[in-house]
């Protein structure tokens, strides 16, 4: 069974309680940050706005009860890259409750969404932990809006905890929440895993898997952490409850010693920051501009344009690509076609060009493998597809009905090459093929065009 | 009310404070004490009250989400005891690695 945490960076312009920018990756150590998220005494907090309105956005997207009465909280412990001694989080009243995904056909409950403030980043100096004296730490994340979504252990597989997360981000970015980049950190995810007998209703003992920086990363380690407990349980051992993180280099996970000797983080209402009221009128507002979501973005998606399971999958993992998908349809592509090529060719052109070219494979002006080195030089050149077959001569005249005419007049006007290739002169048909040729200015298909004049002289 | 000596060792180490041996009975009395001061307020009755997080009835204060200046680097570091190319440096801390 598996319950995740998933950490989001808000897409704010500013901090979550001061003004520094949240442009800070690539930025100078520390140059980024002022006295708020500092830590410095005197200095008071004020919550953003616009990242109280991202959560209740993705809360509502979440399906969530919105809490009329919200308030943060003081969450205290050491630890470098925490200046203050202590997080403002929410603990007791998060500003969003009860909610749920649909993974499929199946639910996955939410428990919870809440505001909190990002702590700062500590490099370790020189190579090795071990060896290290001392940690070097850049406080520029310090104080970064991040929103805690955390779900109900209602995952049952390594591919389910995965799915979840990308889900998770499909809706994250559907909503404006977060780029949740997991790369980039803007998405983190933690993953409670505990395994039981098969049948049994007892909740087994749960570690807590961290340092995961991909779905791939998520994937392999909640399949290792399940197969590990499983060994562990059957060889007569038992689950410790702790902490692990995951390897990527040697792709376990490992124990980890918290980072409190005693998980008592003494919460406390922050005695800086008033309680929030999030009116119902405002949440109904936002409800109402909530966008498509990647659910009802996949149905319609199946519905409207009759596409397969993995064509929905693949056109709405991004909502660009979905847009550009739609767009080429709307420009004239048949939406097969479109999903298609999109899908294969990851496709920089715009909808319209894309459309274009979608066109000319459609009608046999050109065939499939020429679509694609016509699409590979209109992208380098910023040519139309059009403009690119006719400079290279790739239209082909391809259509049977057509070349079948333009054939029986080469025959007709020929006749002393038509007989001498009856009597079984093979290199007859080069001239005729000649006069083909000259006779759709180059643009005919030529392997269409031997045979149709194989066939007609052979009648 | 009275604190053991376990729990005052526990709250000097979730503060961080070094206790003397033999400071933990000084403390175990005046926390206590304090404790014991605190406890007097269970005696108001509360029943009709609504628990509240706040005295001070402000309502939703919010700011607009608007980038300002942050502080230069060199002003950011000015009290750090040791720095090392911007960063603040802290002795070494260890989670067990594999
Ligand atoms: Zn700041």
């Amino acid at each position: 069974m598996i319950g995740m945490e998933v950490h989001a960076q808000l897409s704010t312009r500013s901090k979550m309680f001061c003004g520094c920018t949240t442009d800070y990756i690539g930025a100078p150590p520390n140059s980024t940050v002022c006295e708020v998220c500092l830590g410095m005494p005197g200095v008071l907090p004020v919550a953003n706005a616009r990242a109280v309105e991202q959560v209740v956005r993705t809360a509502l997207a979440l399906e969530c009860e919105i809490s009329r009465h919200t308030k943060f909280d003081r969450k205290n412990y050491f630890y470098p890259d925490l200046p203050k001694g202590y997080q403002i989080s929410q603990y007791d009243m998060p500003m969003a409750r009860s909610g749920r995904l649909s993974l499929g056909d199946r639910e996955i409950r939410i428990t919870r969404v809440h505001l909190e403030e990002d702590t700062g980043r500590l490099l370790h100096a020189g190579d090795a932990l071990e060896t290290a004296s001392e940690s070097l730490v850049d406080l520029n994340r310090s104080g970064m809006p991040l929103m805690e979504i955390v779900s109900e252990p209602d995952l049952r597989s390594a591919e389910e905890a995965r799915d979840y997360a990308v889900e998770l981000r499909g809706i994250l970015r559907a909503v404006g929440a977060s780029e949740a980049d997991m790369e980039k950190g803007q998405l983190r995810a933690e993953a409670n895993v505990s395994v039981r007998p098969r049948g049994s209703q007892e909740l087994g003992v749960k570690t807590e898997l961290k340092n995961i920086n991909s779905f791939r990363a998520l994937y392999r380690a909640v399949a290792y952490e399940i197969e590990r407990q499983v060994r562990e349980l059957e060889g007569g051992g038992r689950v410790v409850q702790e902490t692990r993180g995951w390897s990527e280099s040697e792709q376990r996970t490992f124990s980890q010693r918290s980072k409190e000797f005693a998980q008592d983080y003494r919460y406390f209402p922050e005695p800086d920051l008033p309680p929030l009221e999030l009116r119902p009128d405002w949440v109904a507002q936002l409800r109402a501009s909530l966008p498509e979501l990647p659910g009802e973005l996949r149905g319609r998606l199946a519905e409207q344009y009759a596409l397969s399971k993995f064509d929905v999958e693949q056109l709405s993992q991004e909502s660009a690509t979905a847009r550009l998908f739609e767009q080429t349809v709307a420009a004239g592509a048949p939406p097969k076609q479109a999903a298609n090529w999109i899908i294969g060719n990851a496709p920089t052109l715009d909808a319209q060009r894309l459309a274009e070219l979608i066109g000319l494979v459609v009608a046999g002006t050109i065939n499939r493998e020429q679509g694609v080195r016509v699409l590979e030089e209109a992208q380098a050149s910023g040519r139309a597809p059009g403009e690119v077959v006719r400079e290279q001569g790739l239209a082909q005249v391809s259509d049977e009905a057509q070349l079948g005419l333009v054939v029986e007049q080469v025959i007709a006007e020929n006749p002393r090459a038509a007989a001498d290739f009856r009597s079984g002169k093979q290199q007859a048909l080069g001239a005729l093929l000649a006069r083909v040729k000259e006779a759709t200015g180059g643009s005919a298909n030529m392997r269409l065009a031997a045979q149709l004049l194989r066939h007609r002289l052979i009648q | 009310m009275t604190l053991t000596r376990d729990e005052v060792r526990h709250v000097a180490m979730l503060a961080r404070l070094g206790l003397e041996p033999g400071e933990e009975d000084f403390y175990a009395e005046q926390l206590s004490a304090i404790l014991a001061h605190i406890d007097r307020l269970r005696e108001v009755d509360t029943d009709a009250i609504e628990p509240t997080a706040q005295v001070v009835q402000v309502g939703s204060r919010l700011r607009e989400d608007l980038p300002e200046p942050s502080l230069p680097q060199e002003r950011a570091l000015t009290n750090a005891p040791e720095t090392k190319d911007g960063f603040f440096v802290v002795k070494a801390i260890q989670e067990s690695e594999p």
